[in-house]
């Protein structure tokens, strides 16, 4: 098992290596110049010249590529003399548009993405397997037909268009709740849960849709094998063959799923941020897009993939707990 | 008839009819045979012929909505038939335990074997968890298991097929179950293998004085381990004997082509004889014999009968009953043509 694990680190440092690289040439294939992007309107060729040589643009690509890693890993300094500047690490650079550190912003969104991704995660992992559970013990009858309609509705409907159905009639129409305004769950929990409780509904619809479906084909799929045969010949009670014996072996691609999908969000659930104007990580990466803020969209992106490699991970890790075959090989 | 006491299970009229979209399907039809304590019953047919189904059925194993068993089951003198669901699954694993033919598939992949003989164990004894475990490594080292302390914990993916058959048996016997029904115990399994698990299940069938059910297609398991058999066709039963009178008189068409396909080392044979044809659909079933389409000798029959009627299972001599229209003096000479036949070759 330890070993497993060891290797699974060792592909994700690898991977991570690989996306640095690719991000970073991401921030070089934009057709603009960086140091242009830097100066506001008053902007003069003598100014964008000094800010490429201060911000090391100037520099040969591999060498802007190893600053830019020494300046995660340990921070950097822009400039040189009186005019420099310290960027302390974990440095992602500056925005162009603010003139803020960019780890910063990162930093101040990612709680907000946080929040909404675990609420909406909490919830539709409750309702979607739970649902799909009852639609499988129940199948074929008005019980599954009625969740398995219902979810594919919920399948169906793009997360924009809920999103703003909530907004136009929860807020706008019949003001059960107020406007959005995003709070700290510590500085103002009521505001917090005010603001998020639509999110976390808008999110979880879809998934759930998605997580009774998947969890009832895999219970069916389960219930149909040998073992369970077997668990049954041995004279369990149904409730024990199902909790027992069912119910694990259909949580493998449940988990793979699980992982993914939470990784994906925590990314920046940008559509939803954006209805619900929540200050979170897919609001900064959509406005640092259309801002061309270079800084910041590489550091979105390499978030936002962190975040996915080291979902991987956690799933990879929790096959060893449920399936024993996996800690052979 | 033996007096009752001595008979652990007796099947009547068994029924069992899927019903699909396309239909209904006749898995089993009326099939009725008795197993005396301690005693083996071998249940042969091809793939579809209902003998893992009735048995299944059987079991209470059969609860697919779509299923429906009737008919009459008495085991230990109690009918399983309509009977409380809950009593059936008392008895499943305590006093009726069944193995499966592929062990690999048949054990959960996620835990341990310790874990699953132990459940085995405790879902119908009141014991500790130790004494479970006691009881399953006893039965362990019964099935020939090799260094069992270490063995109990380990995964069945780890453990080779033969083992893994072993597993199944020793968590069928763990409860000292009166009737063991084996469902192609040894198919899955290599050649050498084969024979071990034979002798196995012999020898614990002596120990325990389980009545065991074999359902296999092979024939030289038959030979091995029956004390009778019922032959199964298309979901009937077209030929009930004891095993020495099978193998040397059988009275059916079917029986003698599945006894002329099984190669024999004696004879030297260019080609297997197999039996031309393939098994009837269930869905439709023939208003004749259900082996007539494929009966090479329904022309000697007089009046289209195979055609127009199914032949009773009928007894032909003390314990042996076969279903044919051909009357006796024809198949004993059909007989005694085969084995010149095979003399000659």
């Amino acid at each position: 098992m330890f070993p497993y694990i060891v290797r699974r680190i060792f592909v994700m440092i690898f991977m991570l290596t690989l996306l640095s690289i690719v991000t970073f040439l991401l921030f070089n294939a934009v057709p603009t110049d960086p140091a242009r992007l830097t100066c506001g309107k008053s902007c003069t060729p003598e100014i964008i010249a000094a800010n490429r040589i201060r911000l090391g643009l100037d520099q040969p690509l591999l060498t802007q590529y190893l600053d830019w890693m020494k300046g995660i890993f340990v921070g950097r300094t822009y400039g040189t003399g009186s005019a420099a500047f310290e960027c302390s690490k974990p440095c992602l650079g500056y925005s162009f548009r603010s003139g803020e550190e960019v780890t910063k912003l990162i930093v101040d969104a990612i709680p907000v993405t946080m929040y909404l991704a675990s609420g909406a995660f909490i919830l539709w992992m409750v309702v979607g397997i739970s649902a799909g559970i009852v639609a499988a013990k129940h199948q074929g009858k008005w019980q599954d037909r009625t969740i398995m309609g219902i979810s594919l509705v919920g399948y169906s409907l793009p997360v924009f268009f809920i999103g703003l159905l909530f907004l136009v009639f929860a807020i706008v129409r019949w003001n059960i709740l107020p406007y959005p305004d995003y709070e700290s769950p510590f500085d103002d929990p009521l505001a917090f849960f005010q603001t998020m409780l639509l999110p976390w509904v808008t999110l979880a619809i879809l998934y759930s849709a998605y997580y009774a479906r998947l969890t009832r084909s895999q219970i069916l799929e389960i219930m149909g094998e040998d073992y369970i045969r077997t668990a049954r010949a041995k004279g369990l009670p149904d409730r024990v063959v199902f909790r027992k014996h069912a119910f694990r072996a259909g949580l493998t691609p449940i988990v793979t799923s699980a992982g993914l999908d939470l990784a994906g969000l925590l990314g920046g659930a940008v559509i939803t941020e954006y209805i619900f104007s929540l200050p979170g990580l897919g609001r900064v990466a959509i406005g640092a897009v259309t801002d061309y803020d270079l800084p910041t969209i590489t550091a979105a992106v390499l978030v936002a993939a962190v975040f996915v490699i080291v979902a991987n991970l956690i799933v990879d890790i929790l096959y060893v707990a449920i399936d024993p075959r996996v800690r052979m090989t | 008839m033996t007096t009752n006491s001595n008979i652990i299970l007796e099947v009547k009229n068994l029924n069992v009819e899927f019903t699909t979209d396309d239909g209904v399907v006749h898995a089993v039809n009326n099939v009725s045979y008795t197993v005396e304590r301690g005693k083996t019953l071998a249940i042969v047919g091809e793939s579809g012929s209902g003998k893992s189904v009735s048995s299944l059925a059987i079991m209470g194993l059969l609860t697919g909505t779509n299923s429906n068993v009737t008919g009459e089951v008495f085991f230990n003198g109690k009918e399983l038939i309509g009977a409380d669901p809950e009593e059936v699954r008392k008895l499943r694993g305590d006093e009726m335990a069944m193995i499966f033919q592929d062990p690999l598939s048949a054990l959960h992949p996620y835990y341990t074997i310790g874990d699953q003989l132990i459940e085995a164990v405790l879902v119908h004894n009141k014991i500790s968890d130790e004494a479970a475990r006691e009881r399953a490594i006893e039965m362990l080292i019964k099935v020939g298991i090799p260094s069992v302390d270490q063995r109990i914990d380990e995964y069945p993916h780890q453990l080779s097929g033969g083992m893994r058959q072993r597993i199944m048996i020793a968590m069928a016997l763990i409860n000292g179950p009166e009737l063991l029904i084996a469902d192609e115990p040894t198919t899955a399994l290599d050649v050498t293998v084969q024979a071990q698990i034979l002798d196995l299940l012999r020898e614990l069938q002596k120990e325990f004085g389980t009545a065991i059910v074999l359902i296999t297609h092979d024939l030289g398991v038959v030979a091995d381990l029956a004390d009778e058999v019922l032959v199964m066709y298309g979901g009937s039963a077209v030929e009930h004997a004891g095993v020495r009178e099978l193998f040397y008189e059988p009275q059916m068409p079917y029986t003698w082509g599945l006894l002329a396909s099984l190669p024999q080392i004696s004879v030297k044979k260019e080609q297997l004889d197999p039996i031309p044809g393939s098994p009837p659909s269930l869905l439709n079933l023939p208003n004749g014999c259900v082996f007539e389409p494929r009966c090479a000798f329904k022309n000697q029959v007089a009046n289209n009968a195979c055609i127009e009627s199914f032949p009773e299972l009928l007894e032909v001599s003390q314990n042996h009953e076969a279903r044919c229209h051909l009357s006796e003096p024809q198949r004993l000479a059909i007989r005694i043509d085969r084995k010149i036949g095979k003399i000659n070759k």
